[in-house]
C-alpha cells in the first residue's frame, strides 16, 4: 500500500503512533485519566453508579412486581379502563382564577379515560374499589391540559419515596402469597397519614358506576389568575348522576365487566356531566397528597364536562396516550406537591415500556357507545 | 493561489465550542432525567427538549458554514488510519447531531405528547401518533445517545492526544 506519510509513519500496525505514546507515558496516562473522568460523570449522572437513586425503571419494576408479573401491552397501573370522549365549557367565572385556555368558555374537545386503580386488566369489577378518570384537553390554539384523577379521598402516603416503600411493604410474599404482615404494621406506624387513609377509604360508600362517581385531582397545584395571582388549588370532577351504591351481594351478581357494560348502557342514552370544581388552600393549608383541607376552603364552579362517546382500547386512541398529570397549560403550574412530579417520570417509564409489547385486546373489546359531538 | 488556513474561520470555532457544551449538557440532562422520579426529572426534561431544539438549529447553520467555509487540512503525517477515523467520526458527530434532537421531536410527536421549548412554546409534530414508531424510535434515541457519548470520547481523547502526544496544531486550529 503506498504511504504518502513523509516521516514514515502509519505503515501496518502504526509502530510510529505506538513509539510516541511510548515516548510520552505521563501524557497519555493523563488523557486515559481524562476519558476515565468523563465516562463516570456521565454513569454517574445516570444513575448506573448509585443503584439506590428511586429511578422510573426502579419504580415501573416495583409495581409490576407487586403485580405479579407484567401484563403485556397495559398500563401498569389502572390496566382495565375504557376510552371516552366529549367537550368541556368552563363556567362564565373561571377565566378569572386561572388563565389557562381550558377555562376561556369555548367548547373544548376533551378525550379521556375510566379506569380502575389495578394492574390487572382482566380484573373482575367490584374487587377493586378505586377508579380513576384521566382526561386530555385540547383547546385549538394551544394550551393543552392532561390530568389524572381518582375516587379516593386523598392519598395514602405523601411523596414518592413513600410510595415505593409502600409497594414494598404491600409486595406478596413469594412463600405464602401474601405481604408480610409484620412488614405492613411497621409501615403503617412510620406512615400514620396512610392509616387515615385507609379509614377513609373504608368509611366511603362505593358509588354504583362510573358515571355517578366524584374523581378528586388530589395534588396541589397553582392556578394562575390573569392578574398573575398564584393560587394553590386541589380539583375534582363531581359527578351530576345521582350518587347510587351497590351491595356486595348485588355486586356479586353482577358481571365482570358490570362497570363497563353500565358505562356503554349510559352513555348511549346520553351525555354523561360532571362539574370541575377547585378548592382554594389557605395558608398553612398542607400542600401534601395524604392530606385532606378543612370542608369550609373556597370551592369554585370552574366548568362542565360532558362525555358522550365511549370505545374500547385501540390503536391511536386513549390507550396509546400517556396522561401525563405535568402537561399543564399557561395558567395551571405544578405547585411543591412531589406526587405529580414522580408520576410524570413514572408515567413515561409505564408508557415506554407498555408502547413496545404486542398489545393484546383489553377486557372491553370491540365496544363503542354514544356519539362525539 | 490562497496558502489553506491553519485554522477553522471564526464562525465554526464559535460554534464548535458552544455545541460542545450544549451537547455534553444534553448527553447529561437525558442521563440524569432518566434516573429520578424527584422534580428533577420534569425540569431536566424541559432543558432537554429546549437544549435540544437548539442543538438542529445550530447544527444547520454549522453545517452550512463547514460546507461552504471547509476546514484546515489535517496534518501532513497524520497516519491514513487516523486520518479515516478524523474523517469518519466528524461524519458520525455530524449526523447524530441531527439525528438525535429529530429523532426525540419525532418520539413526542408518535406518543402525541406535546413538544414544548421555552416553558410554552410548542412545536409542531414532525410525526403521527403512532405506537409502533414510537417503540423504534424512543429506544432509538436512547442508543443513538449513547453513540454520542461514545463518539465524543473518542473526539476528546484525539484532540488531547494531537496536543500532548503529537504536539501537532491540530487542536490549536479550533481554538
Amino acid at each position: 500500500m503506498p504511504d504518502q506519510n513523509p516521516k514514515g509513519r502509519g505503515s501496518a500496525g502504526d509502530r510510529g503512533t505506538i513509539s510516541l505514546l511510548r515516548r510520552r507515558p505521563r501524557q497519555a496516562v493523563a488523557i486515559a485519566v481524562v476519558l476515565g473522568v468523563a465516562a463516570a460523570a456521565f454513569a454517574y449522572t445516570g444513575g448506573w453508579l448509585t443503584p439506590h437513586r428511586l429511578s422510573p425503571a426502579r419504580f415501573v419494576d416495583s409495581l409490576e412486581v407487586n403485580a405479579g408479573g407484567v401484563h403485556h401491552g397495559f398500563r401498569r397501573a389502572h390496566a382495565k379502563g375504557i376510552c371516552v370522549a366529549g367537550a368541556f365549557r368552563a363556567t362564565p367565572q373561571a377565566k378569572a382564577w386561572s388563565s389557562a385556555a381550558v377555562f376561556s368558555g369555548a367548547s373544548i374537545p376533551v378525550v379521556g379515560r375510566l379506569a380502575e386503580a389495578n394492574p390487572d386488566p382482566f380484573l373482575t369489577d367490584g374487587r377493586q374499589v378505586v377508579r380513576s378518570m384521566a382526561l386530555r384537553l385540547v383547546p385549538p390554539g394551544g394550551g393543552e391540559w392532561r390530568t389524572g384523577m381518582n375516587d379516593t379521598p386523598g392519598m395514602a402516603v405523601s411523596t414518592p419515596d413513600a410510595f415505593y416503600e409502600l409497594g414494598l411493604a404491600a409486595r406478596p410474599d413469594p412463600a405464602t402469597g401474601r405481604p408480610d404482615p409484620a412488614r405492613m404494621k411497621s409501615f403503617l406506624v412510620a406512615h400514620p397519614e396512610a392509616v387515615a387513609f385507609n379509614a377513609r377509604v373504608a368509611a366511603k360508600p362505593l358509588a354504583a358506576s362510573f358515571a355517578n362517581d366524584t374523581y378528586n385531582g388530589i395534588n396541589g397545584f397553582y392556578f394562575v389568575g390573569r392578574d398573575g395571582a398564584r393560587r394553590l388549588v386541589r380539583w375534582r370532577m363531581e359527578a351530576e348522576a345521582p350518587f347510587s351504591t351497590l351491595s356486595k351481594a348485588e355486586v356479586s351478581r353482577l358481571g365482570p365487566n358490570y362497570l363497563f357494560d353500565d358505562l356503554l348502557q349510559r352513555i348511549a342514552a346520553g351525555p354523561l356531566k360532571w362539574r370541575l370544581v377547585a378548592t382554594f388552600a389557605q395558608p398553612g393549608d398542607p400542600n401534601r397528597s395524604a392530606e385532606l383541607w378543612p370542608a369550609d376552603r373556597r370551592q369554585v364552579a370552574m366548568g362542565e364536562l360532558a362525555l358522550t362517546y365511549a370505545e374500547s382500547e385501540a390503536p391511536g386512541n386513549c390507550r396509546d396516550l400517556n396522561f401525563d398529570p405535568m402537561v399543564l397549560p399557561p395558567g395551571i403550574e405544578p405547585s411543591a406537591d412531589p406526587i405529580p412530579w414522580a408520576r410524570s417520570a413514572v408515567y413515561a417509564m409505564s408508557y415506554q415500556r407498555r408502547m413496545s409489547e404486542p398489545k393484546p385486546p383489553s377486557a372491553i373489546a370491540g365496544q363503542t357507545a354514544g356519539a362525539v359531538r | 493561489v490562497t496558502v489553506a488556513p491553519d485554522r477553522f474561520n471564526r464562525t465554526a470555532r464559535a460554534l464548535h465550542w458552544l455545541m460542545a457544551a450544549l451537547v455534553l449538557t444534553m448527553l447529561l440532562l437525558g442521563a440524569g432525567m432518566m434516573s429520578t422520579v424527584s422534580p428533577t426529572y420534569h425540569r431536566l426534561f424541559g432543558w432537554h427538549r429546549t437544549i435540544g431544539i437548539l442543538v438542529l438549529a445550530l447544527v444547520a447553520v454549522r453545517l452550512v458554514n463547514r460546507l461552504i467555509r471547509g476546514a484546515p487540512p489535517m496534518p501532513p503525517d497524520l497516519p491514513r488510519w487516523q486520518r479515516i477515523a478524523a474523517g469518519g467520526s466528524h461524519v458520525m458527530l455530524y449526523i447524530l447531531m441531527f439525528a438525535i434532537p429529530l429523532v426525540g421531536w419525532a418520539t413526542l410527536s408518535a406518543a402525541d405528547y406535546p413538544v414544548l421549548i421555552f416553558g410554552d412554546i410548542q412545536l409542531p409534530p414532525i410525526a403521527g401518533h403512532n405506537e409502533q414508531l414510537f417503540a423504534l424510535l424512543r429506544p432509538l434515541h436512547r442508543w443513538l445517545a449513547y453513540l454520542l457519548f461514545t463518539v465524543w470520547l473518542v473526539h476528546l481523547g484525539a484532540a488531547l492526544f494531537h496536543r500532548l502526544i503529537r504536539r501537532d496544531r491540530v487542536l490549536e486550529s479550533m481554538i
